[in-house]
């Protein structure tokens, strides 16, 4: 036990500050009135699909919780189950065997909902591209609200994806305004 | 290799590998001689080779203790068929599953005929990996009928989880058969992850394929990338020059610890230890860091190209990655002892998903996960190549098979792998990162086999004309563990499910391709 608490005093706090919004991410226009995003605030809960990726989008959205970005913090965490979901944050390429599933799964979604799409795969279909086995892009199975490219993106892109999808239309303008 | 099988031919490259074709009724022979000399099967793969006026064919890579035994049976164009080895080399029962799903041949006795690979995206009686089936085509989806095995009698009942888990995981089906909390049967079902990865190979020039290789299994980058690049280059017939070489050495050791560390922190946290998680992923966020300032990429995808690496590291940068270095071996020693002493951590781990020595030995359970479990096998030991080859890696071990044995070989392979990246920087020798690699000229075969951090990535590349592939097959070593996830879990606890299978930590897409 002495190692331990040692070890956590000599570390400290290693957080960083988290990104801003991104508007250049977004892929429709905003779904969710200022009401609801209000609501949301900053408790969102976010549940991951790997719709098909290569595992390399999976490594970010994992280092997404380590302390130096710990999203917690940002009142954002992932739950277990899609019916606990605010926001689907999903990898690709979307396979033909995953595209039943990321339907059940976003129909399982309770509205309001919000789907960000992580790197070039999930944005295009990357090097996979479209066959009989890769449907491509996830926006050609479910809506995406924003797209974040990258092999893989970073994760403070990824962080800057899913606050781009919760930004409100108040924000946005404050936001150019003071830019 | 020439007294195993006289008709073999030395293939090209730094890779003790050889080549032979043998007739498809010999191969029963052939695998049950190689398995009495306690052989190994790598990968079990079909082809097309209708293009050349041939039929299909089936291949084998065997591990000798010579080095690499790629076996080719040509199969007839009707009925495609060959002898099944499953009873041989039991992880091969999935393969050959696999190969009937992509090309359409047959393993006679096998004794699981269900289909593997292919689920509801294209029709049974269709099959991606022959010459006349177009990428591009949209067969209409039909009914995915999978039949599971059932375990029945009193109190007997099922847990259906996946393919979307409730972590951030790959997709895949587990299906547990249990009595109270206790596990009686785990069914897997793979293959959700499948998007076309062989067939796409075919698109691509041989130069191109490395981006693809190197998306394989994405937390494999590095040893991908280097397979098929070892593949292609023994193809063309070039050598890489040595400093790229030192450098791919020093790029697939990082990659072993920047999972390793990240397996670490994972293990801790699914014991409730979530201090362990935090420790070990600042660490790993360290190291991805710099990973991205002194080599270009967080995961170091695309470094390693077809004839060298894409990037120097210059002598600055080194200083630099070894001063780094120091300070992780240092904070993991820390860490280490805060494990070994965490009561409630060892509790959770010992004896926990345990893989005897025997099953291990029985099904060819090669890597990181066989090293656990006694298989002392590590392919930068047993037939080093460059820049391995002076080095005299020392292989982890254990003998428990449990998760703790798992974590232990993770925390020793941490440590030679600092030992290594050390004396490969301080040897690091001048000249070229890179050499042209020419085309290979048309049914030319290269192999190459890398010790990931997982464990052996084998790549097979048959070239076609014009630098393009007639046939590339890249083989994940998650293949031959699945399997023993599936005994692993036997008589445990549901809830030590998670933990078992981060201690294996398979790949999805490596294995669904």
């Amino acid at each position: 036990m002495y190692h331990l608490l040692k070890q956590i005093a000599k570390t400290g706090i290693v957080s960083e500050r988290a990104p801003q919004a991104d508007e250049s991410l977004r892929q429709i226009g905003q779904r969710l009135h200022d009401a609801a995003l209000k609501h949301l605030g900053r408790a969102l809960c976010v549940r991951h699909v790997d719709a098909g990726s290569c595992n390399g989008c999976e490594l970010e959205i994992h280092a997404c919780n380590s302390p130096y970005y710990n999203l917690e913090r940002l009142g954002i965490r992932f739950v277990a189950s899609p019916r606990h979901a605010d926001l689907l944050l999903v990898t690709g390429p979307v396979s033909a065997h995953m595209e039943t599933a990321l339907r059940r799964t976003y129909d399982a979604t309770p509205e309001p909902k919000l789907v960000v799409a992580i790197g070039d795969c999930g944005c295009t279909g990357g090097i996979f591209g479209e066959s009989y086995a890769s449907r491509g892009a996830v926006s050609k199975v479910i809506p995406v609200d924003v797209a974040v490219p990258g092999c893989p993106p970073a994760p403070a892109a990824i962080i800057q994806g899913i606050l781009t999808a919760v930004s409100s239309a108040s924000g946005r303008s404050s936001s150019a305004a003071s830019r | 290799m020439k007294d195993f099988l006289p008709d073999a031919e030395r293939l090209p490259g730094a890779l003790p590998a050889w080549h032979a074709s043998i007739q498809a009724e010999s191969l029963r022979a052939v695998a049950q001689k190689a398995r009495e000399g306690k052989a190994r099967l790598v990968a079990l793969w079909a082809s097309d080779e209708t293009t050349r006026g041939a039929g299909y064919a089936v291949h084998l890579a065997l591990a000798l203790p010579a080095g690499l035994l790629w076996l080719s049976a040509p199969l007839e164009r009707e009925h495609p068929r060959y002898p099944g080895i499953a009873d041989l080399f039991p992880c091969a029962a999935r393969m050959q599953r696999a190969a009937y799903d992509l090309v359409g041949v047959h393993a006679q006795d096998n004794p699981d005929h269900r289909k593997w690979l292919r689920h509801a995206a294209w029709p049974g009686g269709q099959f991606p990996l022959r010459k006349d089936f177009d990428a591009d085509a949209r067969p209409e989806p039909g009914e995915d009928h999978y039949p599971f095995v059932r375990v029945e009698g009193e109190g007997v009942h099922e847990i259906a989880v996946g393919p979307v888990h409730a972590g951030t995981i790959e997709p895949g089906h587990f299906r547990f058969s249990i009595v109270g909390e206790k596990v009686l049967r785990l069914e897997e079902r793979l293959g959700y992850k499948h998007k076309g990865i062989e067939k796409r190979f075919e698109a691509l020039s041989a130069d191109e394929g490395a981006r693809l290789a190197g998306r394989v299994s994405g937390d494999s980058t590095v040893a991908y990338a280097w397979a098929y690049a070892m593949a292609l280059e023994a193809a063309s017939g070039v050598q890489p020059p040595a400093r790229a070489l030192s450098l791919r050495g020093i790029a697939l050791e990082l990659e072993r610890l920047a999972n390793h560390l990240g397996d670490l922190g994972y293990l801790g946290n699914d014991v409730a230890l979530s201090f362990g998680f935090f420790q070990f992923w600042r660490l790993k966020e360290d190291l991805l860091r710099l990973n991205h300032e002194l080599l270009g990429h967080r995961y170091l995808m695309d470094f390693v190209v077809p004839g060298g690496v894409a990037r120097n590291l210059e002598p600055s940068a080194l200083a630099r990655l070894l001063d780094a270095l120091g300070s992780i071996e240092r904070e993991v020693a820390t860490l280490r002892t805060i494990y070994d002493e965490h009561a409630g951590a060892q509790d959770r781990f010992i004896m926990t998903g345990q893989v005897t020595l025997e099953l291990a030995a029985q099904f060819g359970l090669a890597g990181l996960a066989g090293r656990a479990s006694g298989q002392a096998y590590d392919l930068r030991a047993d037939h080093p190549v460059p820049p391995y080859a002076e080095l005299e890696v020392r292989v982890a071990g254990h003998i428990r098979g449990d998760v703790a044995a798992r974590v232990s070989v993770r925390f020793e392979e941490i440590t030679e792998s600092l030992r290594l990246m050390r004396a490969l920087g301080a040897a690091l020798p001048g000249g070229e990162l890179r050499v042209a690699v020419a085309a290979p000229r048309a049914g030319q075969l290269g192999c190459g086999w890398v010790e990931g951090w997982r464990g052996e990535v084998f790549v097979a590349l048959d070239a076609a004309q014009g630098g393009r592939l007639h046939r590339v097959h890249p083989h994940d070593p998650s293949w031959q563990s699945w399997p023993l996830l599936e005994r692993a879990v036997l008589g445990n606890i549901v809830p030590d499910f998670p933990l078992v299978n981060k201690s294996f930590n398979l790949s999805y897409s490596g294995h669904d391709l």
